[in-house]
């Protein structure tokens, strides 16, 4: 009887951390499928003038995509100018003054805005900057993707901020700080480290939105100076050349997913580097 | 019961063999010492919960004065009454009157309050930050103009770590070890030049010879500062201050000097809490 007992629990024990340990392995080699795919087949059309040039008319091969590669850095950047302020201030009245039933409320929605389609997102800044003014521009793809940021930032920022002991507001409040300048003097610093990082990963996960550039920045084959004009991006770029029937396309389309997922990894490799030096100053 | 208050004699003597010593100075100088502090009528509510009980209590300048009770008996409560630390506490409320050498402290402007009633915690809590901008904080954020250096190098020197962190003022405080911590936050106190300086259990977290180091230092503030010192540990209690009181379910049980609370206690209660038969 009971040895019958203990070799169910343990084939039992066997399968949950084969079936778990499965599942896990799955996961990474997902991640590692997509990367050497991408390597495989960008790497071969990836070379110097891909980030220097820009694309050439149909059917003449070569050319590169440098305009989409500064049109994504120009929208994170505004993105980045719109959203990550709204967010950090948001996430400091979460963690710090909000009341109960107010900050449920805000939370709730900061969740609710979050899982908002980012389709949804595009139509809403179409409707917002490129109605009004009759033409896609930078600035449109700014907003979409900067609403996208906010509910990221406000989170992480509060959770980073929740982590910060209250004995140190206590401390700097017993040397007569008012609230915000313990806030501003104590706490923010405390945890910088962890508000950059999840500003990082914020950024980093619009990045590669399509959806809501589709019709905001739209597109360029050009330069695009200013933050007025249809402006190319990474991503759209790539669906662009992806659903074209041309192979040199495809392959340049590859290559943009490989720097696309590239300039992600950097971010994020970035803000687990700032996380540890944070993290490190804090426990030493 | 003779015997054993006779017993609780001797337990009280062993603890406190300096106080005895002390004896005859301590006892003129409660005649003599101007009060700093005068506590009356004192209530304080978390929500609908009564911590504190009509406390009546004088804290007396430039004097240690130990505020010893079991976990829970209200006494860090009160000792954040005193620069109105509680009032960061959502929904708590306080009644009576607590004089600052003769001001009511509650219609003093907060900031100001608190640069004369400095506050050393039960962890040490140094800010993120190098132990230097830990001890120039205070004077920081108060608009101080002046010299900063000169000012933190003496900070350090009152709280007795000056000579152990001179090599190393723009390293981060963390690197500093628990004992070195807590008297850091003790200098950071001190750079403002507070009046008072609440402690609440400073020595909890620390080791023996750290806490007899921080014991030392409280001794050689006195002739700047007056003290308030919540504890748990009557030795020290007996060892570091010259009044003690004893707190009990909220209420003042008693107050007299340390030499006389731990030798001849009047209430039986406080018999019994320093001899160990409870808390």
């Amino acid at each position: 009887m009971s040895n019958v007992r203990i070799i169910w629990r343990k084939s039992l024990n066997f399968v949950m951390l084969s079936l778990t340990g499965i599942a896990a392995l799955g996961v990474v080699s997902i991640l590692f499928f997509i990367l050497g795919y991408l390597i495989w087949n960008g790497g071969k059309s990836l070379n110097w003038n891909f980030f220097t040039q820009l694309p050439k008319p149909v059917g003449e091969t070569g050319g590169g995509m440098a305009n989409a590669i500064v049109g994504s850095l120009k929208l994170l950047m505004l993105a980045a100018l719109m959203g990550l302020p709204v967010g950090l201030l948001t996430g400091v009245y979460l963690a710090e003054f909000g009341g109960k039933t107010f900050s449920f409320v805000i939370r709730y929605t900061t969740d609710l805005l979050n899982g908002v389609p980012s389709i949804v997102i595009g139509i809403f800044a179409y409707s917002l900057v490129v109605l009004p003014v009759k033409h896609f521009s930078a600035l449109a793809g700014g907003v979409a993707l900067g609403i996208m940021v906010i509910p990221i930032t406000v989170r992480s920022t509060e959770e980073f901020l929740r982590s910060v002991p209250g004995s140190l507001r206590e401390g700097a409040m017993a040397l007569g700080a008012s609230k915000w300048k313990t806030i501003v003097t104590v706490v923010l610093p405390a945890a910088s480290g962890g508000i950059l990082t999840g500003m990082l990963l914020a950024l980093a996960r619009v990045a590669g939105e399509t959806a809501p550039l589709l019709f905001t920045a739209f597109g360029n084959r050009f330069w695009s100076p200013g933050f007025e004009q249809p402006t190319a991006s990474l991503p759209v770029m790539i669906y662009t050349y992806a659903i074209a029937p041309y192979d040199d396309w495809h392959r340049q389309a590859w290559a943009a997913g490989l720097v696309l997922l590239g300039l992600v990894l950097v971010a994020n490799l970035g803000a687990r580097l700032l996380l540890n030096r944070g993290s490190a100053v804090r426990s030493t | 019961m003779p015997s054993i208050s006779q017993s609780s004699n001797a337990t009280a003597a062993r603890l406190a063999p300096q106080v005895r010593m002390n004896e005859p100075r301590s006892m003129a100088a409660e005649k003599e010492a101007p009060v700093r502090f005068q506590i009356s009528d004192l209530n304080f509510f978390y929500g609908p919960k009564q911590a504190i009980f009509g406390l009546n209590l004088k804290i007396p300048k430039n004097k240690v004065t130990a505020l010893i009770g079991p976990s829970g008996c209200g006494k860090s409560t009160f000792l954040r009454t005193l620069n109105r630390m509680n009032e960061i506490i959502r929904n708590t409320r306080v009644e009576g009157e607590i004089l600052l050498d003769g001001q009511e402290i509650h219609s003093m402007d907060v900031v100001s309050l608190r640069r004369l009633v400095g506050m050393v915690f039960q962890r040490p809590n140094p800010f993120p930050k190098s132990i230097f901008e830990n001890v120039a904080y205070g004077l920081r954020i108060n608009g101080y103009k002046g010299r900063l250096d000169d000012l933190v190098e003496s900070s350090l020197h009152r709280a007795a770590l000056w000579d152990e962190v001179k090599d190393y003022l723009h390293k981060s405080a963390f690197a500093l070890s628990g004992g070195q911590q807590q008297r850091l936050c003790i200098a950071r106190a001190l750079a403002v030049n507070p009046e008072v300086l609440l402690l609440d259990e400073p020595c909890s977290a620390l080791d023996p010879v750290t806490t007899a180091k921080i014991e030392e230092l409280l001794f050689h503030l006195k002739d700047s500062c007056t003290m308030a010192i919540v504890t748990h540990n009557m030795q020290q209690a007996a060892r570091a201050s010259d009044f003690t009181a004893f707190m009990l379910d909220g209420k003042l049980i008693e107050h007299s000097e340390t030499s006389k609370l731990f030798t001849t206690p009047a209430d039986p209660r406080t018999e019994a809490y320093i001899t160990g038969r409870f808390g």
